[in-house]
């Protein structure tokens, strides 16, 4: 395994730095937003890395479906390992979502949690994921996990928006108590909240990369096992 | 071999799950109207053969055709020649026999089913029980049925996973009869058309009875070739246990260094 | 047409060994008439008026009772290798598919069709009108599409039918959230064109889902 990846290093050090420069520019450097109460203003830096999350782990999903229908057309291992990783690390940043916004409803709505549209439909695509997961461990051919997880990535990524739909319906018609969107930005703020997006996009990437490439390890111990072993 | 196309020929077959390598590189010509027979241990990879040569699975590398045409590609043309007799029996438990080939017939386009069914059930010996459901079948009779749902299209390639599993010794002799007809061998009966047939067994006698031509599969290869004309069982069996035991010696002895070291 | 010929075959095929064994439709409707009553336990004392938890109880009845249909749907292919007998029949992929899934459809509709008038009775409630059984079809199908596709997927893995309802929810919420609404809605006397925004929604998954089974399926069955 000589294949050590300058690349992948010099990507993984500037992940780094940004991810720190983007905090430091979040906690920092934006400005306070304007009319909140001390606590709600703390509070409110959380959107610097909450929006990240969220954009991050709806693209980790997305590259699941994706890396899904590669599978299925080319029957190229590769492609689920793409697709496994990216769950993975897409489960993560749902769940961090969830955390992150728990923490700003506390002094923001005054309850850490409601069944608010966005904050519901997280819900539901976390429990997706972890049904997923659920899927490719009930099996040990590694063909069969990969075709029906496959399956699976694609019809658990296509049904979040029809939730997110039909939970918003479904909210509507009772009177909406919060509307999460109720805080803009500020100009101040957008240099920050920008960077983060963009710091938080290419960690998602670096940590794709060493997952897949961990997958690929995996894969070649296996074969060695069981030329080591016996057929 | 009268024609020049081979009925089934196999490429450079290769299957694997995963890591698991069941099929190492399998090279194979089947000519029309042949009966061949593949001897092999449990494991060698006999099933996934003929799992992939009914297209049930894809292989991982090489290439079937099966009368000409490429498998991977042609797959839905192939299957309306192929007839199966696998391990399962492939039947339907609360289903009477009679009506588990109708379903058959019509999922094949049989255009007049009814006299088929009724002929093939009395030639497999269950015309009395053909209103009786599968599920009070005992073993041998669900594998009659199994044998009669394989010819009900009149395949042109019948494979046989042990065909005689279950089966008494006036049946198997039944079968057997039914292969000689089929192959075209038996001229005194039968069509006089040779259908290609492929049988799976480890059983050596019942399988050198059918042969035309003996082949043996040990650790995912084909160690062993030969027309059957004039082999005995006697004759046989030692060749059929040094072949077996050179392919495990050879596969113990290749392993740790043929993937690891390059 | 050839297609839709091995269609009805299979639909004929599985509605005959349906009719001789009652398997699935007996334990189906008990089930759901279970689930009924228990609801009924469970919110009689505390809901002042049954008819506002109705429709989550029917909802919720006919998914529980569905999920078990779909279980044995693919079991009953499993039993003898039948489903390897299908498929080397020369009939597309999708025959079966479709095969499958208008089989669970009709399951499902006929344990509605009994369920949805005790239902009536029980609650004091009007629920046979073209509405209600339009709302409850349009559901059930989408029911009944993913639902095969994933029956087909679960009785291929190692936890069988635990897995199927694992499997099945989370991807059922807009169907499930979208059915209790629309009967809550005509229960409340709404108009049936105040629920186009609920139809239309419905609809689109229906449709969208259907498309992507159809698209997928050769890939759950074929190795």
């Amino acid at each position: 395994m000589a294949r050590a990846n300058r690349g992948l290093t010099i990507l993984t050090i500037v992940a780094a730095v940004g991810i720190l420069l983007a905090a430091w520019l979040a906690l920092v450097a934006a400005p306070d937003a304007a009319g909140l109460t001390r606590d709600e203003t703390f509070a409110q830096r959380i959107i610097y890395f909450h929006v990240p999350s969220a954009w991050l782990s709806m693209l980790a999903f997305g590259v699941t479906m994706i890396g899904g229908i590669g599978y299925l057309i080319t029957s190229q291992r590769g492609w689920d390992n793409v697709a496994v990783s990216s769950a993975e690390i897409g489960i993560a940043f749902t769940l961090a979502v969830m955390a992150s916004g728990s923490v700003w409803a506390k002094p923001a709505w005054n309850v850490w949690w409601t069944w608010d549209p966005r904050l519901t439909t997280y819900t539901i695509v976390f429990l997706l994921y972890v049904s997923y997961f659920m899927l490719r461990s009930a099996m040990d051919d590694p063909a069969r996990r990969a075709r029906f997880a496959s399956v699976y990535g694609i019809f658990a990524f296509l049904s979040v928006p029809i939730t997110f739909f039909s939970i918003r319906l479904w909210r509507t018609i009772h009177p909406v108590l919060f509307d999460a969107k109720n805080f803009g930005l500020s100009s101040g703020m957008r240099p920050a909240f920008f960077f983060g997006l963009a710091a938080f996009t290419l960690l998602y990437v670096v940590l794709l990369l060493h997952r897949v490439r961990l997958e690929q390890t995996k894969e070649e111990v296996e074969t060695l096992k069981d030329a080591i072993l016996g057929a | 071999m009268s024609a020049n196309v081979p009925m089934i020929e196999l490429r450079k077959l290769t299957k694997a799950f995963g890591s698991k390598v069941a099929l190492r590189g399998i090279d194979l010509r089947v000519a029309v109207g042949e009966s061949l027979v593949i001897f092999g241990p449990n494991g060698a990879g006999k099933t996934t053969l003929i799992r992939i040569l009914s297209s049930l699975s894809r292989p991982t590398g090489g290439s079937v055709h099966i009368g000409g045409l490429d498998l991977r590609t042609h797959a839905d043309g192939i299957r309306r020649y192929l007839g199966v007799v696998s391990h399962a029996p492939l039947l339907y438990d609360s289903l009477t026999a009679e009506e588990n080939l109708r379903f058959f017939g019509r999922l094949y386009s049989l255009p007049d089913p009814e006299p088929r069914v009724t002929a093939l059930l009395e030639r497999v010996g269950l015309a009395g029980r053909r209103a009786d459901l599968v599920r009070t079948f005992s073993r041998g009779m669900v594998q009659r049925l199994a044998i009669a749902r394989a010819l009900l299209h009149d395949p042109a390639v019948l494979l046989l996973d042990e065909p005689d599993t279950g089966l008494d010794p006036q049946a198997a002799e039944m079968l057997h009869g039914l292969l000689a007809e089929l192959s075209g061998r038996q001229t005194t009966s039968g069509d006089g058309l040779r259908r290609t047939i492929v049988t799976i067994t480890h059983s050596l006698e019942r399988g050198l009875a059918i042969a035309d031509r003996v082949a043996i599969l040990a650790n995912g290869r084909l160690v062993y070739e030969a027309p059957a004309a004039g082999l005995t069982p006697a004759a046989f069996r030692p060749l059929y246990d040094q072949h077996c035991a050179a392919a495990l010696r050879n596969a113990y002895q290749t392993r740790p260094g043929n993937r690891g070291g390059g | 047409m050839n297609f839709w010929r091995s269609v009805m075959a299979i639909v004929w095929k599985d509605i005959r060994a349906e009719l001789r064994t009652k398997d699935i439709f007996s334990s189906m409707f008990v089930f759901a008439l279970l689930a009924v009553i228990v609801f009924n336990f469970a919110f009689e004392l505390r809901v002042p008026d049954m008819k506002m938890v109705a429709p989550g109880i029917i909802w919720v009845a006919v998914s529980f009772a569905g999920t078990l249909g779909l279980n044995r749907a693919f079991v009953i292919e499993q039993d003898k290798g039948s489903l390897a007998g299908l498929l080397l029949a020369p009939v597309d992929r999708s025959a079966i598919y479709f095969g499958k899934m208008l089989g669970n459809l009709l399951f499902m509709l006929v344990v509605e069709a009994i369920l949805l008038p005790l239902v009536m009775i029980f609650f004091n409630l009007t629920l046979l009108t073209w509405q209600h059984l339009l709302v409850l079809g349009l559901g059930t199908f989408g029911f009944a599409a993913v639902g095969t596709i994933f029956s087909a997927i679960a009785v291929n893995t190692r936890a069988r039918e635990v897995l199927l309802p694992i499997l099945l929810f989370p991807v059922l919420v807009p169907v499930l959230v979208a059915g209790v609404k629309m009967t809550g809605a005509l229960l409340d006397g709404e108009t049936f064109s105040s629920l186009s925004n609920w139809l239309r929604l419905t609809l689109v998954y229906d449709v969208v889902f259907t498309g992507v089974a159809y698209l997928t399926f050769g890939y759950v069955v074929e190795e």
